[in-house]
C-alpha cells in the first residue's frame, strides 16, 4: 500500500493528453472508424455470407466470390488518361466521390473452374479522410494542392456534388434484457430485441399478466405461460423450473408458484406436451414445398430460430436458451418483488449508436443480394437455351450486370431513404446535406446524434439530461423546440466502438476459470456466491470470484491482450458480470489510478510534450484506458488529483483527463460557460452554427449554393482550449468588438445593439454572400442542343443595357458588376427540343428561344467565378458564382458567445459615440437590461479578461472549469490604470460632459449571424396573384402580399370596422363581379340567367373570387348553392 | 495660472465609488442668486488658456482651459467629422487576379491616408476636373525572384512584389496638376500600409480617383486617428495617510501621481495630470474618508493623433476655422430668420388690414 500521507502530485498539463487523443482519433473518428471497419472487415463478412450463386437450370454450375475489396477513388470518365481524382473536383463537377468495388470470383466454365480477379461489381461512395480516401495521409502541402482544407474533419460523402453526412443514430441496445414496469397496468416486463448478424430482428418478452408470467413473441399468437415455455425448452420437472427461475429465495418461490399450477391446469407436464401447446399457436409461414409438419416441429423451429434469435441453438441444445429465458423470468420476479430493480431505457449504457458503416453495411448486403439474384436469373436465362455457339462464360455476364449497386448507394445517400425490405427497414432522413454555413456548423454536424424517438410525443424521459451522459454527450448542445433533447452531440473525447470478435473473449473467459452455465443447476446459478457472466447479452458462465475475474480481465485489457474497447463490469443487483465487445457503445479515455496514484506522471507529460509519446503509447503502457458508460458507472472517477480516495470501498480507480471535455466541440467555444445560466450555453450552441466567418481554407475555391464569409474575421481575445484544438482560431467566425454596456438613445431596447458608423466604414461586420447559379447545356433526344449566344445587337449596333456584361461566349465576364435584371448567362433552347419526330441528326433546328439567366436580387453583385465543366452523363454544366459584399445595416443580427443575440437598432456616427479617457469609442453599445434576467456572467468575465488581454497584449483563456481567473484579470486592469471592476468613466459624445455612471467597457467577441435584413425585407402594394383563387401570392420569393390573418380579422370585427374589413378581405384581394339571378339564386353571365332563361331579375354584385370558385366547385359536386339576394 | 482654485467645488466633477456627481456646469445665468454668470468676453479672455504640452510628428497634446464642455466637444466633433481631407473614392478595376476581392480592396484603398493639402482642392460636384480629382494608379504584378534558395519560405525573398503596399500607388497628374502640385506631389502619408498580398502570376491594375470629403460621410475622410479630451484629475487628501499605508496609497494611483517622502512617509499629490482615474483608492476601506477624487470641469487635456496630411498642430486651428465658418453661417441664417420674421409680422399686419378693409 502506498503511504496515504503522500499527497498526490498534480500532474500539470495532463490536458495535453487531449490534443494527443485528437491527433490519433480526430474529431470525427467515430464516422471514419466505422466506415473503415465496414470497408475492411464487414464487407468481407457480408461477402462470406452471400458468396455462392448457383443455377436452377444447370446443377453443375456454380459461381463463388472469394474476395472483395474497395479500390481507390478514381475518375469514371471514359476517355481519361489521369484517373486520379480529388474530392474537390467531385464537388465542383457535381459527380460522386466513389471507388470501385472489386471482387475475385471463381466459377465453372464447362468442365473447368475459372478464377477472375478484380471484377468491378459497382462503385461505392467513399467517406472523406477514411483509409480509402486519397486525402488520408496527405500533408498540408499536398492538401493545398488538392484544394482541400487541412482543418476539414472529413467523415462525409460527396454524392452528385453535394456533401452528405450520415448522422449517428441512437438506438436501444440489442440482445440485452430490459426490465420495465408499467405502474398504471401493474405489468412488469422483461424484453429483449434480438439481432443476429444476418440482420434478423425480433423482440421477445417475458411479462406478468394477472399474477402469472408469460412468454410473448410476435411469431406466437398468444402469450405462452412461462412454465410451458421452459418445459418446451427442455426444463422438464417443476423442481428444475422453480430452481432455474426463483432459485432458493422463498419470496420468489411464492410469486412463481401460481405459474406451475397454471401449466398443470392446462395439462402440460412433459416437453412434448409443451411443444404441442406452443406448436398450435405458432404463426406458420406457409411454405409451398414439402409435406406438412406436425405442430411440435413448428414450435421447435420457432423456439430455435426466431424466439430470442441471438442465443445460439446448436444441434438442438436448448440449454442456453432455457437459461436465458429463466434469467429473464428471474429479472421479472426481482422487479415484482422490488420495484426499484427495473432498468432505465434512457440510461446511456443501454444505448447503442449506429454509424455510417453499419447503415452502409445493411445497404450493401441488400444491394448485393439483389445483385446476386439478378445475376442468377440472367445466368439461368442463358443456360436455359438448349444450344449455344460458345461455352457459357459467367464472367461475361458478371461484367455486364449494370450499375444497380452504384445507383443504389447514390440513391440512398442522396435522398436519405434507407428502405430495405429485406431487413424490414424503412427510414427517411438518414443523411443530411453538410451545413457549410460556418466551420463550426460543419463540425457540429459531424458530432450530431439523432434519436429514433418520435419528435411529436410529449414525454420528458428521453429528452431529459441523463446523468450517465457525463463526459460522453455534451450537456449543452441540443436544439430548442421539438427536437430538444432528442438530437444530441458527442463530447470532445467520446469514442464509439466498432465490433470486436467475441469468440476469443469467451474462450479467454473460460480460461480464467469460468464454469459453463449449461452445466449448472438453478440452485448453483443463484447461489449467493456465484455471479453469472454475460458476453454481449449471452449468458455463458458462472464465477465464484467476480472481483478477481473482472480484475484479471481488466489487467489483460490494459496489457493489450484483448481489444481496449472490451468493457467488463459487475452489476451487484443482478449478481452478474457483464462483458461487452459489441459496436456502437459510447466510451471515453480515462487515466488509471492505482494505489491512490495517477499512473500518468509528470515525466510522461514531459515526454508527451516533446512529442516522444503518443496517445497510443499511453494506452499500450496501460496508463490510460477506455471505459464505456456501463463500466464508467462501476468505477470511481476522481475529477482532480486532490479528490483521489486512497483506500476503502470508495477507492478511486480512475482520474478524469480534463473536466472541460464533458462539453462538445460547439459548446467548447463559449468562454467561461460555467458562469452562465445553462440555457444560455444551449442557445449559443445553436447560434454558433449560424455565425458568419471563415468556413475552410478552400472557401474561395468552392462553389456552394450559398456561402457566407466575413471580410475580416478575428480570433477571439478570450479563447478556450477547445477553440485551439478544433482550429477555430484559424477559421474564426466573429470579431472582437469594443462594447460599452450602457443605454443609448432608446434604439437599444429589447436587445437591440447600437453600432458605430466609423467602425462599419473601417470594415467591422462586413460580410460577403456568394450564391451559386447553375444551368445545364442540354442535349436533347432528337439531336438538338442548347447553346450559349452572345449579346443580341440592337438596330443601331449597340447592346441592350441588361446584356452589357455578356461576353462573346454568352456568359458574363468574371469581375463584372451584375445589376438587378441583368442577364449573365445567355442560354438559348431549340424550340423543337421535345419534338422527337424530326430527324435524329439534329440538323433540323427550327429556331431558338431565349432561356437566359437573369439576376434577381435587388442589390448589385459581382461575378466571382464561372465554371464550365461536364457532368457524368456528358452534359455541359455552367456554374456562375455571384458575390455581394454587405456592410452591416439596421436590423442585421449579431450575437455574443453567450446566447445573447440582438439586432442592430441604430448606426451612430463616431463623434456621437461616448469615449473614454484614452479616446476609445465603442464599436457597439449593448443595453445593460440584457444582463439581469439572462444571468450571463460569463460574458462579463469575457469582457474583463478580454480587456486585460488587450492591455497586456496576450490572448486570455476562458476554458470551462478553468481559464484565466477574474481576480488576476482585474488586477491586471488595475495595474494598467483602469478600474478594477472593468468600468470606465466615459464622456458623452453629444454633450461633451462626463456620463454620470461608470460604464462597463471592453472587448467582447461578437458573431454576425446569417440573418440579414436584406434577405428578409419585403413589402408590396400591387403584385402577382395566384391563378386559381386570384388572391395575392404568398411569400417573399413570389413577391407575395402580407396576410391579414384570422386574429387580425377578429380585431377588425370586434372594432366594427366593416368597411375596412371589406376592403382588406375582398376589394384589395380578389374582388370579382358576378351576375346573380334573384329568382333562382344562381350565377349567370352578362346580365343573363341561363337557368331561368331571363335577364329580368339579374343583379350585379361583387364577391370574392374564392367564393365564386367555391360555388362552382360545389356545383361540380352536385351541390347547388343558391344566393338569396335582398336590398339593403 | 487659472484664476480659480482647482479645489473650488463648483469646478469639480466628483468621482464617487459607484457614480460620477456634478457632471454639468451650474454656473449659468440665474442659477446662483446674486451672481452674474452672463457671458463676458473680457472674463472669457482672462480665463481661456491654451497650452501645448507635447508635440510630435503625429500627435499633439494640449490643455484647453476655461471653456465649457460643449465648446471643447464641438472642436472634438469637428476634428473627427468635419475637417476635410482627401481620400480615394472611385476605384476602376482593370484587372485584379489577387485573392482579395475588388470591393474589399477598394475599401482598403479608401482608408489609405493621402498626403495632399485639402485646401488645395475643391469638393467633387459630380464632374471630375483637375481641381477636384487626383488620379492614382496601382499596377503591381508578382513574379518569382530568380536565384532564391530552394528551401526558402519567406515570400519576401521568394517573390517580387509579394506585398502590395501603399507606396505602390503612383500619382498620375492631370491637366495643371503637374505644376500645381510640383513642390509637394500627392502620395500616401505612410508608404508601408499593406493593401493586398500577391503570389506569382497574380496582378493588380487599378485606377483610383481621390476626392475631398468629410469624416461624417465616411471614416476614411476623418483626419484624425483619435481626437479626444479628458478632464484634469484632481486628488484631494483630507486627512494625512498613516505612514504604514503610504506605499499602498501610492500604488492605488498611476505611477508618479503620488509622491511619498522617503523618511517621513508623508504623502503628497505630485502630478495629478498622470492619474488615469482607476478609482482603486476608493475600493479599499482603509482609505475611506481620507481622499476624494474629482476632475476639473473646464480643464480639458486634449489629445489629437493624426495620420493625415495635416500636421497635428494645424488640425486644431483647422477645426477652429470650420467652427467659425459654421458660426458665420449660423449668424447669417439667424439674421435672415430675424428679417423674415419681421417681414412676416409686417405682412400679417397688412393682411389683417386687408381683411379689415374687405369686411368693411
Amino acid at each position: 500500500m502506498a503511504d496515504p500521507s503522500s499527497v498526490p502530485q498534480s500532474v500539470e498539463d495532463k490536458w495535453l493528453l487531449l490534443p494527443a487523443f485528437l491527433r490519433v482519433k480526430g474529431l470525427v473518428k467515430q464516422h471514419i472508424d466505422s466506415f473503415n471497419y465496414f470497408v475492411d472487415t464487414d464487407l468481407k463478412n457480408i461477402l462470406k455470407a452471400n458468396n455462392k450463386v448457383t443455377s436452377d437450370v444447370d446443377p453443375k454450375f456454380w459461381l463463388k466470390y472469394t474476395d472483395i475489396r474497395v479500390g481507390r477513388p478514381d475518375r469514371t470518365d471514359a476517355e481519361t488518361m489521369n484517373r486520379a481524382i480529388t474530392p474537390h473536383e467531385c464537388r465542383l463537377r457535381d459527380t460522386t466521390y466513389s471507388a470501385p468495388i472489386l471482387v475475385t470470383v471463381s466459377y465453372t466454365r464447362g468442365k473447368y473452374v475459372v478464377k477472375k480477379q478484380n471484377v468491378q461489381i459497382g462503385r461505392m461512395p467513399i467517406m472523406l479522410r477514411s483509409n480509402k480516401c486519397v486525402l488520408t495521409g496527405m500533408n498540408y502541402d499536398q492538401l493545398a494542392r488538392a484544394i482541400e482544407c487541412p482543418l476539414d474533419p472529413g467523415g462525409y460523402f460527396i454524392v452528385k456534388g453535394t456533401e452528405k453526412v450520415i448522422l449517428v443514430q441512437e438506438q436501444l441496445s440489442k440482445n440485452r434484457i430490459i426490465v420495465e414496469r408499467d405502474p398504471t397496468k401493474g405489468i412488469v416486463q422483461a424484453s429483449v430485441t434480438s439481432s443476429t448478424h444476418g440482420g434478423l430482428k425480433s423482440k421477445s418478452y417475458v411479462v406478468t399478466k394477472k399474477g402469472h408470467i408469460y412468454l410473448r413473441h410476435n411469431s406466437i399468437h398468444e402469450d405462452v405461460p412461462i412454465v410451458i415455455a421452459l418445459k418446451a425448452l427442455g426444463l422438464q420437472s417443476d423442481k428444475e423450473i422453480l430452481l432455474a427461475t426463483a432459485g432458493n429465495t422463498e419470496a420468489f418461490k411464492s410469486i412463481f408458484s401460481p405459474n406451475l399450477e397454471e401449466a398443470a391446469k392446462l395439462g402440460v407436464f412433459t416437453r412434448q406436451q409443451a411443444l404441442d401447446y406452443i406448436g398450435a399457436r405458432v404463426k406458420i409461414n406457409r411454405r409451398v414445398i414439402g409435406p406438412r409438419r406436425p405442430p411440435w416441429e413448428d414450435a421447435l423451429e420457432a423456439l430455435a430460430t426466431v424466439v430470442l434469435a441471438h442465443v445460439p441453438v446448436e444441434g438442438l441444445d436448448f440449454r442456453p436458451k432455457a437459461v436465458f429465458v429463466a434469467t429473464m423470468t428471474r429479472r421479472v420476479l426481482m422487479a415484482v418483488q422490488d420495484e426499484k430493480l427495473v432498468d432505465d431505457r434512457d440510461y446511456v449504457g443501454n444505448k447503442r449508436l449506429e454509424l455510417a458503416g453499419q447503415l452502409l453495411a445493411l445497404l450493401f448486403e441488400d444491394l448485393f443480394k439483389r445483385f446476386n439474384t439478378e445475376l442468377k436469373s440472367s445466368i439461368d436465362k442463358v443456360l436455359k437455351k438448349p444450344s449455344r455457339t460458345s461455352e457459357f462464360d459467367a464472367g461475361q455476364t458478371l461484367q455486364f450486370m449494370g450499375d444497380h449497386i452504384t445507383a443504389g448507394f447514390v440513391r440512398a445517400i442522396s435522398t436519405g431513404n434507407w428502405s430495405l425490405k429485406r431487413f424490414k427497414m424503412e427510414r427517411a432522413g438518414v443523411t443530411h446535406v453538410l451545413s457549410r454555413l460556418s466551420f463550426i456548423a460543419a463540425l457540429g454536424m459531424m458530432t450530431r446524434i439523432s434519436s429514433q424517438f418520435e419528435k411529436t410525443r410529449k414525454v420528458s424521459g428521453p429528452r431529459a439530461l441523463q446523468p450517465s451522459q457525463w463526459g460522453m454527450l455534451c450537456p449543452s448542445d441540443t436544439p430548442e423546440g421539438e427536437a430538444c433533447g432528442l438530437v444530441k452531440n458527442l463530447a470532445l473525447m467520446t469514442h464509439i466502438t466498432t465490433d470486436v470478435e467475441e469468440e476469443p473473449i469467451m474462450r479467454l473467459a473460460f480460461m480464467l476459470g469460468l464454469e459453463d452455465v449449461c452445466l449448472a443447476t438453478g440452485a448453483e446459478m443463484y447461489d449467493h456466491n456465484n455471479f453469472m457472466v454475460h458476453v454481449n447479452g449471452m449468458i455463458i458462465g458462472l464465477t465464484r470470484t467476480p472481483l478477481h475475474f473482472v480484475a484479471k480481465l481488466r489487467k489483460l485489457r490494459r496489457a493489450g491482450r484483448i481489444s481496449e474497447f472490451v468493457s467488463v463490469y459487475i452489476n451487484h443487483h443482478h449478481r452478474a458480470v457483464y462483458i461487452a465487445c459489441d459496436g456502437g457503445r459510447i466510451c471515453r479515455p480515462l487515466i488509471i489510478v492505482e494505489r491512490g496514484q495517477s499512473l500518468v506522471t509528470a515525466e510522461h507529460v514531459v515526454l508527451l510534450r516533446a512529442g516522444k509519446m503518443t496517445f497510443d503509447a499511453f494506452l499500450k503502457l496501460g496508463l490510460v484506458e477506455y471505459l464505456d458508460v456501463n463500466e464508467e458507472n462501476d468505477s470511481r472517477i476522481a475529477l482532480y488529483e486532490r479528490d483521489i480516495v486512497f483506500s476503502g470501498p470508495g477507492r478511486t480507480t480512475h482520474l478524469e483527463i480534463e473536466p472541460f471535455t464533458i462539453l462538445g466541440a460547439v459548446a467548447g467555444l463559449i468562454p467561461y460557460p460555467h458562469h452562465n445560466q445553462s440555457p444560455r450555453n444551449t442557445y449559443q450552441c445553436a447560434m454558433g452554427k449560424q455565425a458568419i466567418g471563415a468556413i475552410a481554407y478552400n472557401q474561395l475555391n468552392r462553389i456552394d449554393t450559398l456561402l457566407y464569409l466575413l471580410v475580416y474575421p478575428q480570433k477571439p481575445m478570450v479563447k478556450t482550449r477547445t477553440i485551439e484544438l478544433v482550429g477555430y482560431e484559424s477559421l474564426p467566425a466573429g470579431q472582437n468588438a469594443t462594447v460599452a454596456v450602457m443605454s443609448y438613445s432608446g434604439y437599444d431596447i429589447e436587445d437591440a445593439l447600437i453600432l458605430n458608423k466609423s467602425s462599419l466604414d473601417r470594415g467591422y461586420g462586413r460580410c460577403q454572400v456568394m450564391r451559386k447559379n447553375v444551368t445545364m447545356i442540354r442535349k436533347y433526344p432528337n439531336g438538338t442542343y442548347d447553346r450559349l449566344a452572345d449579346a443580341p445587337q440592337e438596330e443601331n449596333g449597340g447592346v441592350q443595357k441588361r446584356y452589357d456584361i455578356i461576353q462573346p461566349d454568352g456568359i458574363a465576364g468574371v469581375g463584372e458588376r451584375v445589376d438587378p435584371g441583368d442577364i449573365y448567362v445567355n442560354k438559348q433552347t431549340p424550340t423543337n427540343a421535345n419534338d422527337n419526330t424530326a430527324g435524329m441528326d439534329g440538323s433540323v433546328v427550327a429556331s431558338y428561344r431565349n432561356t437566359p439567366m437573369s439576376y434577381k436580387s435587388p442589390v448589385a453583385g459581382y461575378i466571382d467565378k464561372v465554371l464550365l465543366t461536364e457532368t457524368e452523363n456528358d452534359n455541359t454544366l455552367v456554374k456562375v458564382l455571384i458575390r455581394q459584399t454587405r456592410r452591416p445595416e439596421l436590423g442585421d443580427k449579431f450575437s455574443s458567445r453567450h446566447g445573447q443575440k440582438g439586432v442592430c437598432g441604430l448606426i451612430v456616427n463616431q463623434e456621437d459615440m461616448p469615449f473614454n479617457d484614452q479616446g476609445v469609442c465603442p464599436d457597439s453599445i449593448m443595453n445593460p437590461h440584457g444582463f439581469p434576467s439572462r444571468m450571463t456572467v460569463g460574458k462579463m468575465i469575457e469582457l474583463i479578461s478580454g480587456k486585460a488581454g488587450v492591455l497586456t497584449g496576450k490572448l486570455r483563456y476562458g476554458t470551462a472549469f478553468g481559464g484565466s481567473k477574474v481576480e488576476d484579470m482585474s488586477k491586471l486592469l488595475m495595474e494598467h490604470g483602469f478600474s478594477y471592476s472593468g468600468k470606465d468613466m466615459l464622456t458623452s459624445g453629444i454633450t461633451g460632459e462626463s456620463l454620470e455612471a461608470f460604464v462597463f467597457f471592453g472587448p467582447i467577441y461578437y458573431q454576425k449571424l446569417k440573418h440579414m435584413v436584406m434577405d428578409k425585407m419585403h413589402a408590396r402594394a400591387r403584385g402577382p396573384r395566384a391563378t386559381l383563387t386570384r388572391q395575392p401570392t404568398e411569400g417573399r420569393s413570389r413577391d407575395g402580399g402580407l396576410r391579414l390573418g384570422e386574429m387580425e380579422r377578429d380585431c377588425l370585427i370586434g372594432y366594427g370596422a366593416t368597411q375596412l374589413l371589406l376592403e382588406r378581405l375582398m376589394i384589395s384581394s380578389d374582388k370579382f363581379e358576378v351576375c346573380a339571378c334573384e329568382t333562382c339564386g344562381l350565377m349567370g353571365y352578362n346580365g343573363w340567367c341561363p337557368y331561368c332563361k331571363t335577364s329580368q331579375k339579374v343583379a350585379k354584385l361583387t364577391i370574392p373570387y374564392a367564393a365564386k370558385l367555391l360555388f362552382q366547385e360545389l356545383m361540380a359536386m352536385n351541390v347547388m348553392p343558391r344566393m338569396v339576394l335582398e336590398d339593403v | 495660472m487659472a484664476t480659480r482654485s482647482l479645489n473650488d467645488p463648483r469646478r469639480q466633477v466628483k468621482v464617487g465609488t459607484e457614480r460620477v456627481y456634478d457632471v454639468a456646469n451650474t454656473e449659468f445665468p440665474g442659477n446662483y442668486p446674486g451672481e452674474d454668470h452672463s457671458w463676458n468676453l473680457k472674463k472669457f479672455r482672462k480665463d481661456l488658456k491654451v497650452e501645448i504640452q507635447r508635440l510630435s510628428r503625429r500627435s499633439v497634446e494640449f490643455d484647453l482651459v476655461g471653456v465649457d464642455a460643449s465648446i471643447a466637444n464641438a472642436f472634438r466633433r469637428i476634428l473627427i467629422a468635419e475637417v476635410p481631407t482627401i481620400a480615394i473614392e472611385h476605384v476602376y478595376v482593370w484587372n485584379n487576379t489577387s485573392v482579395i476581392h475588388d470591393e474589399v480592396l477598394a475599401q482598403r484603398l479608401g482608408l489609405v491616408p493621402l498626403d495632399v493639402d485639402p485646401s488645395q482642392m475643391e469638393y467633387h460636384n459630380g464632374v471630375a476636373t483637375d481641381r477636384n480629382t487626383l488620379v492614382f494608379r496601382l499596377q503591381v504584378a508578382c513574379e518569382r525572384r530568380k536565384g532564391a534558395a530552394r528551401e526558402e519560405t519567406d515570400p519576401e525573398k521568394l517573390y517580387k512584389n509579394s506585398n502590395v503596399l501603399a507606396k505602390h500607388l503612383t500619382w498620375v497628374p492631370q491637366g495643371e496638376q503637374e505644376s500645381f502640385f510640383a513642390d509637394h506631389p500627392p502620395k500616401p502619408t505612410n508608404d508601408n500600409i499593406l493593401l493586398a498580398k500577391l503570389r506569382p502570376g497574380q496582378e493588380i491594375e487599378i485606377e483610383l480617383h481621390a476626392i475631398k470629403g468629410q469624416g461624417n460621410e465616411h471614416a476614411k475622410w476623418s483626419p484624425v486617428g483619435t481626437a479626444s479630451y479628458r478632464l484634469l484629475p484632481n486628488i484631494q487628501i483630507h486627512r494625512p495617510i498613516p505612514p504604514p499605508l503610504a506605499e499602498k496609497f501610492q500604488k492605488c494611483f498611476s505611477p508618479g501621481v503620488i509622491s511619498v517622502d522617503p523618511t517621513t512617509k508623508e504623502v503628497k499629490v505630485a502630478d495629478p495630470r498622470r492619474e488615469t482615474m482607476s478609482r482603486e483608492v476608493l475600493r479599499h476601506p482603509e482609505f475611506e474618508g481620507m481622499v476624494s477624487l474629482s476632475r476639473i470641469r473646464d480643464f480639458f487635456l486634449f489629445k489629437i493623433e493624426t495620420e493625415s496630411a495635416y500636421p497635428p498642430e494645424r488640425l486644431f486651428t483647422e477645426a477652429v476655422t470650420v467652427f467659425r465658418d459654421k458660426v458665420k453661417r449660423l449668424k447669417v441664417a439667424a439674421q435672415a430668420l430675424a428679417v423674415e420674421a419681421a417681414q412676416a409680422r409686417e405682412g400679417e399686419a397688412d393682411a389683417d388690414a386687408d381683411a379689415a378693409m374687405e369686411t368693411d
